[in-house]
């Protein structure tokens, strides 16, 4: 009871003044009050508009109507064809990249002349804006004019040309392919710095005692990129499953609900009927679903700042 | 190396990352003979490959019946603008995180890295409707604060990274020399950060120049950035692909060699969180 009232002498003798504790959260504010307001105030905002009955050209219309969306949209055959979408998008996408990724950047890792040119060549599908990829690849993809179909109608590979992009059963691939392409390059410098980190010596001391060149990739590639692959795999998922500018612009969600993924359906339907009740519930029960992804990714990033 | 070493190193490397590149670049190659391609030729014998049919006859449309110089300066404005506010509020963030071992630090840490995972879709509607109440949608200054929304969470941690990277002591030594904190950040800390701040700051202007969604939603008739120009350019009635393609390529431009010039230690900050993991 007596060390309450008098301090210990080694409080006396380094007294932290309330400046420098303070220091830490005055030089943080800027950010944290910024980021306050234009990601977590919107964010309730979010919730708060998934629980009313809004549709934005008549506002006086609108009303509380607690988990009515919520119970609309599991009612909703449009939402489980989009969660399916979705379900293959992120599984099909993810793999493929990393798959064309880890080629590349085993081809990469070895030595040859142009190299560096190479590399910096491989990168330019990351570089450029979705919006263009995506129209680009409708200008590849043309029933009629594109360079894909006459290439494989040439090849006899097809033999008249295929509606890539009007065709239900084949939209989504379609564009699960172009979305390979644009981000196969992110896999490849990823893995390319992690099995540039793997010490030469192991490789020796492997082929010293004789494994084959199959062998050394399993024990001592593969060990070696594991936690590149699940860091940077975990990243994409997440990406992947945001990203839908290039969906939008290459079939805006069509032909039907053929390309329609979770947070297309929630902008699609928030822009043309501006019935931002309903397109909010789905963006946010599309956010709780990612959300065990995120929670995943989080813990071993936050794992990695503790050491 | 003996020659058939060479040759066998050509067939299981050189050939190999020739498909790749090719694959890599085709799309974009085919883009850009397009754009050269005039719109006559375009419809009667499609994109024509050999140089004798190239004119710059899409790229002088562009910039004379079009509007696309006003929407690049758009976007410039609205990028630089990006970059400018997230490293202003990014750098002394960053500063915090890695010299101070303070209360609720692994949250706030948390909270930034969260950020960066949300869905634009679920800020995008909300923002919407804020931004109508304020006044400010359809202008710089809103498009600037939504594209902050990604710019922030990724430059705290770039930069708390890079600042981590430099010795404690340097700046310890500082202050021991008379200079207070801020000071020490400011002539100790900053400049040797530049390299990591600028290629932050390059790869903020990269994906805020890229942008579509937000400025899609939250712009488009005062303020159009060129990727909303570009698809305004498809035409009414048929589409216009070598016009398209003109503005596609020049809109892709700026953000592609800033990449290819930066690449390598742009790279270097990417990989060192995914690499340690």
């Amino acid at each position: 009871m007596t060390a309450t009232t008098a301090p210990s002498p080694t409080d006396i003798a380094i007294p932290t003044p309330w400046s420098v504790r303070l220091m830490p959260y005055m030089l943080l504010a800027p950010a944290v009050l910024v980021t306050l307001f234009i990601v977590f105030f919107p964010m309730v905002q979010a919730v708060v508009t998934s629980l009313y009955d809004l549709i934005l050209w008549k506002p006086n219309a609108s009303r509380f109507v607690g988990f009515g969306n919520y119970a609309r949209l599991f009612a909703d055959p449009v939402f489980w064809t989009a969660l399916g979408n979705t379900a293959i998008w992120i599984g099909l996408t993810v793999p493929l990249q990393m798959g064309l990724g880890l080629v590349t950047a085993l081809l990469l890792n070895r030595d040859f002349p142009w190299r560096g040119l190479a590399r910096a060549l491989i990168i330019i599908p990351w570089a450029l804006p979705s919006v263009v990829i995506a129209l680009m690849w409708r200008w590849i993809y043309d029933p009629n004019t594109g360079v894909l179909n006459d290439i494989l109608v040439y090849l006899s590979v097809v033999q008249s040309a295929v509606p890539w992009l009007a065709d239900p059963d084949l939209a989504l691939y379609a564009i699960i392919a172009t979305l390979t392409w644009q981000g196969f390059p992110f896999f490849a410098v990823m893995i390319l710095a992690g099995l540039q980190g793997i010490p030469r010596s192991h490789y020796e001391a492997a082929s010293i005692d004789g494994a084959s060149a199959f062998r050394q990739f399993v024990h001592i590639t593969l060990p070696g990129i594991a936690p590149v692959l699940a860091t940077a795999g975990l990243l994409r998922v997440i990406w992947v499953a945001n990203s839908m500018d290039v969906i939008f612009v290459m079939t805006g969600g069509g032909p039907g609900y053929a390309t329609h993924t979770l947070p297309l359906y929630a902008f699609v339907r928030a822009r043309q009927n501006l019935d931002f009740g309903y397109g909010t519930t789905i963006a946010v029960t599309f956010t709780i679903l990612l959300g065990a992804i995120v929670a995943v990714y989080l813990a071993r990033t936050m794992r990695e700042v503790e050491r | 190396m003996s020659k058939p070493s060479t040759l066998r190193r050509i067939l299981t490397t050189d050939l190999p990352v020739l498909v790749i590149v090719l694959f890599a670049m085709g799309p974009f190659a085919w883009m850009v003979l397009t754009s050269l391609t005039p719109t006559d030729t375009l419809n009667a014998t499609g994109v024509s490959v050999s140089p004798a049919g190239w004119s710059l006859d899409n790229y002088v449309r562009l910039l004379r019946q079009t509007s696309f110089l006003g929407n690049m300066l758009d976007s410039l404005v609205i990028a630089c603008g990006t970059v400018v506010l997230g490293l202003a509020v990014a750098v002394t963030a960053a500063y915090a995180f890695s010299r101070f071992r303070f209360a609720g630090r692994r949250l706030l840490m948390l909270q930034f890295l969260l950020i960066n995972m949300f869905p634009i879709v679920l800020l995008i509607l909300p923002l919407f409707v804020l931004m109508r109440k304020a006044g400010i949608l359809d202008t710089h200054f809103g498009l600037i604060l939504a594209n902050a929304t990604v710019a922030i969470p990724f430059a705290v941690w770039m930069l708390t990274s890079y600042v981590g990277a430099i010795p404690k002591s340097l700046d310890e030594a500082a202050m021991i020399d008379g200079c207070s904190r801020l000071a020490a950040l400011r002539r100790v800390v900053l400049p040797l950060t530049m390299p990591g701040i600028i290629s932050t700051g390059i790869y903020i202007f990269i994906t805020a120049w890229n942008e579509y969604l937000y400025a899609l939603t939250l712009g488009g008739k005062n303020v159009r950035p060129v990727t909303v120009a570009i698809q305004t350019l498809i035409g009414e009635y048929q589409i216009e692909w070598g016009l398209l393609a003109a503005g596609a390529v020049v809109g892709a431009m700026p953000a592609t060699i800033l990449f290819l010039l930066v690449q390598r230690r742009l790279i270097g900050g990417l990989t060192q969180g995914a690499v340690k993991g």
